[in-house]
């Protein structure tokens, strides 16, 4: 038996950096006070671990500390900043745009605002994932308060125009929140630059822990405000209540300020490792790569493999090799990924697309392993395949209808 | 998802993988499609004309493992039954053999509507009267 183990799935989570487990560790036992405990040292020490870790957060993003409100992750980010901003705003307009292409922490969120008096369009976007911009300025309206495009996406990698979007929203006094997940701690992510007012993220995709996360809350130039959607306490400026995770808080600093240093190697390194995977892959023929590949995260790669079944195909690795495939996101569904199927993909390609999503820990042997075990699985559905043999005969799969049962 | 020990045995050792020759008349091809995941299964049987029996069967599908081992179960299963036995496999008996869970019953389903298109291939090419029902609802 082959028990080997590969992680190729970091878009999911990620494993937490030992360090970061290290940093943590005092503060579940030793320093386990309430950090809104005025009174006593126990309270002022977990406070001053929450200061330092906002810094750390704040210093990856090249924003001011008290813009970082600390959430349980992006899912709620993400529902604190837009319906934040529906809130909060609603009096100058009730229109936010985003895209077809969002987590559906941003699209749930979205529809339950539309069954609260709000309007929401759904902008589709190109072939290779990208928001068209001309389509983004047309939709905006005098009703409009928000624009929600995520930063990269946690399919395919494609990384959106950040800088052109915020230019936009600048123009028409809009603001800008963005599902920035994926692309935290992994490629420069300063908001400030690039006219983002609002930004969600999270420590378990950055070698953090998982249930720990930030919102950005623009503070100057304009100062942007959020309704809370957790009402006690009033902690994190009253947008957030809630007791402080300081141990996770504490590992999301470490995790930033870690990813802050060597957020360039692993970029470098994982391009390349990424680049042999796709080479290697392309020696298969019908292999194709989905989204931009000039505008896409250094480490993901979204690859169809033609007339295989996904599902099947997965079957033959995934003892050995843990990868997310375009169909199957519930496991219990047969849907195709709606994110690909918005590329323009036709099911039978989006049902046959994996996602790789290397991370600080692949190896390159892993890489060479994953070569050639998955290849091997894609040749063993290939010979299996009815299909296969019909294209390799030349006739038009195409054309032939089914017979419905 | 967990698949069955079965499964996982034909999926990774399917039996009867292949093509017969489809223009020769002892031979009858079912292909079908499955609409809910748009998996195809062809699988193609080989009569002895004079015994009635079943000498030969051969699939290839384009599907999930579940999909793959029903119809390699059934190639094996259809080898030396008659053609009016063939007939009475049902979905259901697969779906039991190999532990399908609910999900996935519409594999086995597949594979019964396969069993049946080539049965009916066969007695068309033959002139014999067509005995399987291609329109039963599952
Ligand atoms: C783009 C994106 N947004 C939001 C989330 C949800 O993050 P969390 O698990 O921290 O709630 C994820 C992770 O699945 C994601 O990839
Ligand atoms: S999922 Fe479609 S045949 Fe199994």
């Amino acid at each position: 038996m082959d028990n080997r183990k590969i992680y190729l799935d970091n878009n999911s989570t990620t494993p937490t950096d030992p360090r970061v487990v290290d940093a943590m560790v005092p503060y579940f036992h030793n320093i386990f006070g309430n950090a809104a405990s005025r009174s006593h040292p126990f309270g002022w020490e977990a406070e001053e671990a929450v200061d330092y870790a906002r810094e750390q957060v704040a210093n990856l993003l090249e924003v001011d500390s008290k813009e970082i409100i600390f959430t349980s992750g992006a899912t709620e980010g993400d529902n604190l900043g837009i319906k934040g901003v529906f809130e909060m705003y609603r009096r100058k307009g009730n229109h936010i745009i985003t895209l077809t292409t969002e987590h559906k922490a941003v699209l749930d969120t979205c529809q339950k605002i539309e069954k609260e008096g709000g309007e929401v369009t759904y902008l589709e976007v190109d072939r290779e994932g990208l928001v068209d911009l001309k389509k983004l300025e047309a939709a905006i309206k005098p009703n409009t308060i928000l624009v929600s495009i995520m930063w990269a996406n946690n399919e395919t990698g494609v990384i959106q125009p950040m800088k052109e979007i915020g230019e936009i929203c600048k123009k028409h006094g809009v603001l800008f929140f963005s599902d920035a997940t994926q692309a935290v701690g992994k490629i420069p992510t300063h908001p400030k630059e690039l006219g983002v007012h609002l930004m969600a993220f999270t420590a378990h995709k950055m070698y953090g822990p998982k249930g720990v996360g930030a919102l950005f809350v623009n503070r100057k130039g304009p100062r942007v405000k959020v309704t809370a959607q957790l009402d006690g306490g009033g902690h994190e400026r009253g947008m957030r209540s809630g007791t402080l995770n300081v141990p996770g808080i504490v590992g999301f600093g470490k995790a930033a300020e870690i990813a802050k240093k060597e957020m360039a190697q692993d970029a470098e390194r994982l391009s390349k490792l990424r680049d042999r995977l796709e080479e290697g892959f392309k020696k298969l023929e019908e292999v194709y790569v989905n989204g931009s590949i000039e505008n896409r995260m250094p480490h993901v790669t979204n690859i169809s493999f033609k007339h295989v079944e996904g599902e099947g195909l997965m079957m033959t690795f995934n003892q050995n090799i843990a990868v997310s495939s375009g169909s199957a996101c519930t496991s219990a569904s047969l849907e195709p990924s709606y994110v690909l199927i918005a590329l323009g993909l036709g099911d039978d390609l989006a049902h046959s697309s994996i996602r790789f999503s290397l991370g600080r820990f692949t190896k390159e042997e892993e890489i060479d392993y994953t070569l050639e075990k998955i290849s091997a699985g894609v040749q063993h559905m290939r010979d299996l395949s009815p299909i296969w043999e019909m294209y390799k005969e030349g006739v038009d799969i195409d054309a032939i209808e089914w017979a419905e049962h | 998802m967990a698949y069955s020990e079965k499964v996982l045995e034909h999926f990774k050792n399917p039996r009867n993988v292949g093509t017969l020759d489809k223009g020769s008349n002892n031979v009858g091809t079912g292909l079908v499609g499955a609409p809910e995941c748009g998996d195809v299964m062809r699988l193609q049987i080989e009569v002895d004309s004079d015994s009635g029996t079943i000498k030969d069967a051969k699939f290839k599908t384009f599907g999930c493992g579940s999909a793959i081992a029903s119809s390699s179960l059934a190639t094996e299963w259809l080898k030396g039954k008659t053609v009016d036995e063939a007939m009475k496999i049902d979905n259901m008996d697969i779906v039991e053999e190999l532990a399908l869970p609910p999900v996935k019953i519409h594999c086995s389903v597949l594979a019964e509507d396969a069993i049946k298109g080539a049965i009916a291939d066969y007695q068309k090419k033959n002139g014999l009267e067509v005995t399987v029902d291609l329109t039963a609802s599952h």
